[in-house]
């Protein structure tokens, strides 16, 4: 091989692929919330000159300002993960008739086999119930070109766009070439088209049409476009896919003839008729849902796909191998050894664990939300009952409240962080209030949006870029709401925040407890040399106050027969506890439970 | 047919740099003038979780992800994460180890045990174990935040690349002020990996 220089080359996830290919697009506004797969897009687009980036309340946020950018001719892109889309479904499928001025791309993430989601949904469904089109790159390079291609052809056809990515695309790194930024020629202005734009009936029908014209228009260009394409091969086997799985079908069956769909909607139905005649036998693999191969049975053309390969979870090579060729498995699989799981856990110093360490020990319902907090459900804590979509914990706390009765008031509370209140929380608020809901709700209020990786919202006092920005006051915010008894607490108070929960889940009124305490990541938090708690392990009785926190830092160390008298301890005392210099963050939760003086901070002892 | 890529399987625990460490192998091989994919899985792993990264080279990679069976070399940054991903290697793989434990939560809170002798699952099916005590190097390099330099270094042994490809690499990548100790780490690392 010839060695390379650094600069000939990009080597990019496929999230910074496409952050690369909508700045070389000439893109102008983007706008998306934070949600895995999908976040690392806004991250890096946000250093690029020329684009306005923000970070938005929700989805539909995002997408709407997207639309209002595309309205008045820029280039314009809204980001979010596959369940993102479902908050964003109601701009989308209206946007789908005003069409834009300038390009408009709405990147949807999927993660098939829910690495870090609550569900797994196949988005291409969205393309086929909006009536848009939709692309799908299978790798960074293609990420990169691909977002070019749907800022193009937004503007060609008058219509959103979707670019559909998985978790093995966004998060795959790869080769990727470069080029310049190409301004778009539309100037960013004010023009006014209410037939276009405002969707009265009357106007909203004519669109209707403009809708179904375009989707005829969009099938021809499909059987035209060149990323959708045969690569010529064995023609024993024909393979139809698109997106990631076209990568396994190729290591798999290189031979093989293949029609890879860089559109997957709508589809080329004569390119397909042609290539399942050339072909002896037909294939469709995709991940998930077998969309491609309903359509293709649809139009008549035998094939096989989902009778073969698995609906649920990622494809990958040695699944696609043995589904069409049962016979060829190249290795021998080693059965894997029982271990002790290893499940993520909240960081050393997480303020959300003094609160969960107490709704754990008050056996309250705990109606969960989305973020860092839902760990809170793994043991030791166990403190989580429900999690079901951001914003849902106030309303489901709500109802249930409702369906039981007044006695359950003081049973139910809901906890969510800052970040997913400003998303979807306070709508949920409004109507608790509204409707006489005296269930307690506290607000995890570590500054950040912690799950995603510390990205800033409307409430953290920064920008996308780290700039200064506005912070939201969330307390004069739950009373603008009619929340009459509102306290703020410092959840590393362990003992005290368990006294206030008290008071308030008593009340026969909506409160709401503000735990404020920043996250151990934020970068400045993270600089800062922490000062370490250290047991002192003459004083320790063994007691395991401090081990129900679940803290990584504090360890249990059994005695082993005799141990105890031979250290002084009770003769029944079964072990005690240690803190890790290194892990332990200062948050000093573990100090405040100690009742025999046995954690002190500062110096070892 | 099957191609003629190699594996690399990144084994660890959050925090541990195995992000990074996947990256500096990743362009030295790009260095070296190969194809290179790598795939991560972030989000619900950020801390104190099981991570791993899957890195493939070779003259054309389609897939991003490695077979089961097909890792030809795994870096496990803590011993029981050594073992944790065995479906994926095969009698004959490498595993270059990081002799550092590390308490999972149910270890930490006495409900559980950490195993014994826990890479010998590995010697016991043909797996050849190279260990390294990659944070006693990082302490001797004076920063014990280049252990997973010093495993790449270990690393580099079992890669088709110069080592001042690795050199021009870590120079490039890692924070200025802490660059003298990341070369001594790697080359004690590679000192180690010789072994």
């Amino acid at each position: 091989m010839t060695e390379r220089t650094a600069d000939t080359i990009r080597w990019l996830s496929g999230n910074e692929a496409i952050a690369l290919g909508a700045w070389e697009a000439g893109v102008r506004v983007a706008s998306g919330y934070p949600g895995t797969p999908s976040t690392e897009i806004m991250e890096h687009l946000s250093g690029y000159e020329g684009v306005y980036t923000e970070w938005a309340p929700n989805e539909k946020v995002a997408l709407e300002v997207a639309i209002g950018a595309s309205f008045a001719g820029g280039r314009a892109l809204a980001t979010m993960k596959h369940v993102g889309l479902n908050v964003a479904a109601d701009p989308l499928f209206t946007a789908a008739y005003t069409g834009g001025r300038g390009g408009l791309v709405i990147l949807t993430a999927d993660d098939p086999d829910m690495h870090s989601s609550q569900n797994e949904q196949d988005n291409r469904n969205y393309a086929l119930a909006a009536k848009l089109p939709m692309l799908e790159p299978s790798d960074p390079a293609e990420s990169r070109e691909f977002v070019k291609i749907a800022f193009a052809l937004s503007e060609e056809l008058d219509t959103p766009v979707l670019l559909r990515i998985t978790t093995r695309i966004a998060h795959v790194k790869g080769v990727v070439g470069t080029g310049e930024r190409v301004e778009s020629p539309l100037q960013p202005r004010i023009e006014k088209h209410p037939e276009k734009f405002v969707m009265l009936p009357a106007m909203a029908r004519r669109r209707r049409l403009h809708v179904e014209e375009r989707m005829q228009r969009s099938r021809a260009l499909a059987e035209t476009v060149p990323y959708n394409r045969v690569e010529a091969g064995d023609r024993k086997r024909g393979f139809i896919t698109s997106s990631v799985s076209y990568l396994y079908v190729k290591e798999a069956f290189p031979e093989a003839t293949v029609l890879k769909l860089g559109m997957c909607w709508p589809l080329p139905e004569k390119k397909i008729r042609d290539f399942a005649a050339s072909v002896d036998e037909l294939f469709i693999v995709e991940e998930l849902d077998p969309f491609l191969e309903t359509q293709i049975k649809a139009m008549g053309i035998p094939c096989r796909g989902k009778e073969l390969i698995p609906a649920i979870g990622e494809l990958n090579t040695a699944i696609v191998r043995k589904a069409i060729d049962p016979g060829r498995q190249p290795v021998e699989l080693f059965e894997s050894v029982p271990l002790p799981p290893r499940p993520p856990n909240m960081c050393p110093g997480c303020p959300h664990r003094g609160i969960f360490f107490n709704l754990s020990r008050m056996k309250l319902f705990v109606s969960g939300d989305i973020g860092c907090y839902t760990l809170g459900f793994l043991p030791p804590l166990n403190a989580l009952d429900t999690t079901v979509c951001m914003g849902a914990s106030i309303p489901m706390a709500h109802g249930m409240v409702k369906a039981i009765g007044p006695e359950a008031n003081q049973q139910v509370v809901s906890v969510i962080g800052d970040s997913t209140f400003v998303h979807s929380g306070i709508t949920g608020l409004i109507n608790s209030v509204y409707n006489g809901s005296a269930a307690t709700l506290i607000i995890l209020d570590n500054r950040i949006t912690a799950m995603t990786g510390q990205q800033p919202n409307p409430a953290s006092g920064t920008s996308i870029k780290g700039e200064p920005a506005q912070s939201l006051d969330l307390e004069a915010l739950c009373r603008a709401v009619g929340v009459k008894h509102v306290r703020v607490v410092n959840p590393h108070e362990v003992p005290e925040c368990r006294k206030i929960i008290k008071e308030e889940v008593e009340r026969d009124e909506m409160s709401v407890i503000i735990a404020r305490a920043p996250c151990v990541l934020l970068p400045e938090l993270k600089l800062r040399k922490p000062v370490s708690y250290y047991t002192n392990i003459d004083n320790c009785v063994g007691c395991t106050s401090c081990i129900r926190l679940g803290c990584p830092a504090i360890s249990w160390h059994p005695l082993a027969e005799g141990e105890a008298e031979a250290r002084g301890y009770k003769k029944s005392q079964k072990g005690y506890s240690q803190i890790d210099e290194v892990l332990c963050n200062d948050c000093g939760q573990c100090a405040s439970l100690c009742k025999f003086n046995a954690i002190t901070r500062g110096e070892p002892k | 047919m099957m191609s003629d890529n190699k594996n690399i399987l990144f084994s660890g625990v959050g925090g541990q740099g195995i992000l990074l460490a996947s990256e500096l192998t990743a362009y030295a091989l790009l260095a070296a003038g190969f194809d290179v994919k790598k795939s991560e899985v972030h989000g619900m792993a950020q801390r104190g979780g099981s991570v791993t990264a899957q890195l493939r080279y070779g003259a054309k990679v389609y897939s991003p992800l490695i077979d089961p069976g097909c890792a030809d070399v795994q870096m496990a940054f803590e011993m029981m994460e050594a073992v944790r991903y065995l479906p994926y290697l095969h009698r004959g793989s490498k595993v270059i180890v990081n002799t550092q434990q590390i308490l999972p939560p149910s270890v930490a809170t006495g409900q559980a045990e950490y195993p014994r002798d826990v890479l010998q699952e590995l010697t016991r099916r043909g797996i050849e174990v190279i260990a390294v005590d990659a944070f006693a190097i990082a302490r001797e390099a004076g920063e014990v935040r280049t252990a997973n330099v010093a495993l790449v270094g270990a690393l580099s042994v079992q890669l088709p690349v110069d080592e001042g490809v690795f050199h021009r690499i870590i120079e490039e990548h890692v924070p200025e002020r802490f660059r003298t100790e990341n070369m001594k780490a790697f080359a004690a690392g590679r000192q180690a990996g010789l072994r």
